[in-house]
């Protein structure tokens, strides 16, 4: 086994995900198994193989540099749970 | 023991785009807020974010203006945390392949001489939004306008020794932003921010000691002192037999000190990996070579031009290229009056003084290079002394009138007429009987207080050739 509970369990904190002690069970075998199967990946030799970032590809998509009009302020507030000012409104957070 | 403090900083410059850097909306300052946003700056499902070529360019030539290595492939990555200003709960950086790695940077050192200082990369990335914190009730307000507004990150290597070097180094690297016309370079309004890792070591030590992140300095001066009280809080934990603590600490400008960051350092866990919504970057050796033929003149070029064109010392070039602004604005007064070192005298010593008691920056100065050159034209046609000068320029700086009008309103006008000069000299001189016996029994160094008595008398506008002429007269 190579992650442990508490691992998961700082995973999830970081994504804020809430778990159940069954679910942290779940995940962990789950993670397990697929690190698993990266360790069977790395048994093959690529040395010789370009590393690929990315599966298309493309490379150097630009666009040119020319502001145009946004969405309204009422349309990006309008999910919002709680708003004021033009504002998105949160717990204070200092 | 003797410790040394080892600094380096990772500044964050604003990129003047039109618009953000993976999407269309709008990147100015100051508009209403949340009227500068769209799917892709929010981070709604589905958006899929396109990069601005020009914040590319800017990023090359910053690169190429701090002889850095532009990478020929770069990648973005995503930065995993969440924060309210923060709408996708992850910003788009670089990580594992930075656009440019390997710069310098020249600034003066102590001893007079010149230190390169090293950056260790120049990465590309979005900005957060803002936050307004309530003073009365439990609540921020979070604007997004910010949000994917373009910003390079420049991360030096721990090069800098002390808060002065720091401060030079951050000057330097403004000026040449602002040379490129790539950021404006304003510190109180955030679009050039900077933080700074410091940590001590016994001087000669090569291995680096545990170091601590300062935040939260808006202003070069802020820097400097948040600098040297942390380098000093550092030497009292260490000469205490403690241990520093490695840990984010904000500056505090109205109590002058730093204050360790409460919580958060679970946040430091950033689980980057490469973004799978943009393609990597890749950056031919022609496109490099087009932006480096176009780069301007930068601030040492500029400054050894003025060395040879004007003919004015090195330090006073120094100090007039270190603002692109303050360079033009030269080059405008002495283009207007061709008296290099006379101009230079004056930008140095008294436009900087009054721009400095009022915190302002060339660019707003009330008195403008016409002013100024209208000025030194009256005084080398004799219309006014060095001494009125002094009150004319003062005068054009308060009220942002022209010379030849103060000089009229107030009647500065010099006094070269010999006859309108008897007159208050034989004054002085019978107000002053013991003085005048005096220098008539050898005292010569009296001579010098009839001239400010007679300069006094005229309010300073007499003209003072003219003045040691007669005085010598009727003294002798
Ligand atoms: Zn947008």
């Amino acid at each position: 086994m190579k992650v442990e509970i508490g691992e998961v369990e700082h995973v999830a904190r970081l994504a804020r995900l809430k778990l159940s002690e069954d679910e942290k069970e779940l995940f962990t075998g789950q993670l397990n198994a697929i690190l698993d199967y990266m360790e069977k990946l790395n048994e093959l030799d690529t040395g010789s193989i370009e590393p690929t970032f990315h599966v298309v590809s493309h490379q150097s998509v630009m666009r040119e540099d020319a502001a145009k009009e946004s969405q309204p302020q009422e349309a990006a507030l309008d999910n919002a749970p709680d708003k004021a000012q033009g504002c998105f409104r949160v717990p204070k957070i200092i | 023991m003797e410790y040394e403090a080892v600094i380096g900083l990772e500044v964050h410059a604003q990129l003047l785009t039109g618009s953000k850097i993976f999407c269309n909306c709008s990147a100015a300052f100051g508009a209403e807020p949340n009227t500068h946003t769209c799917p892709v700056c929010t981070g709604m499902p589905g958006s899929l974010p396109v990069l601005n070529r020009k914040a590319v360019e800017f990023a090359i030539k910053l690169a190429l203006a701090t002889d850095s290595h532009v990478a020929p492939l770069s990648l973005f990555a995503r930065k995993n945390y969440f924060y309210p200003d923060l709408p996708k709960g992850y910003q788009i950086s670089q990580y594992e392949l930075p656009l440019a790695v390997q710069g310098s940077v020249e600034i003066p050192s102590a001893d007079g001489g010149k230190k390169r200082i090293g950056i260790t990369r120049i990465h590309m990335e979005e900005d957060a939004g803002k936050l307004f914190h309530d003073e009365a009730k439990p609540f921020s307000y979070v604007d997004f306008n910010r949000t994917g507004v373009p910003l390079l990150e420049i991360v030096s290597e721990p090069d800098l020794r002390t808060p002065q070097e720091a401060a030079d180094y951050l000057r330097v690297l403004r000026a040449i932003l602002q040379y490129l016309e790539i950021c404006d370079g304003n510190m109180e309004e955030g679009s050039f921010r900077c933080d700074a890792n410091v940590s001590l070591r016994p001087v000669g030590s090569k291995t680096l000691g545990t170091r601590t992140e300062v935040k939260n300095m808006n202003s070069f001066r802020h820097v400097e002192r948040a600098l040297a009280y942390e380098i000093e809080r550092q030497n009292e934990v260490l000469e205490s037999g403690g241990a520093v603590v490695q840990e984010t600490r904000l500056w505090d400008p109205q109590k002058g000190i730093t204050e360790a960051m409460r919580g958060k350092e679970e946040a430091h866990d950033y689980r980057y990996f490469p973004d799978p919504d943009l393609v990597p970057l890749a950056i031919d050796a022609q496109w490099i070579e087009e932006i480096r033929k176009g780069l301007p003149e930068l601030p040492l070029q500029r400054k050894e031009r003025f060395i040879q064109a004007y003919q004015i010392p090195e330090y006073d070039a120094g100090v007039i290229t270190a603002s692109k602004a303050l360079a033009d604005y030269y080059e405008e007064c002495v283009r207007l009056f061709p008296e290099p070192k006379q101009v230079a005298n004056w930008i140095m010593g008294d436009l900087l003084r009054l721009l400095k008691e009022d915190e302002k920056e060339v660019e707003e100065s009330p008195l403008s290079p016409q002013h100024l050159a209208g000025m030194l034209g009256l005084m080398k046609d004799g219309t006014i002394s060095g001494k009125i000068a002094k009150t004319v320029f003062e005068e054009m700086y308060k009220t942002g009138k022209g010379a030849q009008e103060i000089v009229k309103e107030q009647g500065l006008v010099q006094i070269t007429d010999e006859e309108a000069l008897t007159k208050p000299i034989d004054e002085v001189l019978q107000n002053n009987p013991n003085e005048v016996a005096a220098y008539k029994g050898g005292k010569d160094k009296l001579f010098g207080f009839f001239v400010g008595q007679v300069m006094k008398a005229t309010q300073g506008k007499a003209n003072p050739q003219l003045v040691n002429q007669i005085l010598k007269k009727k003294l002798s």
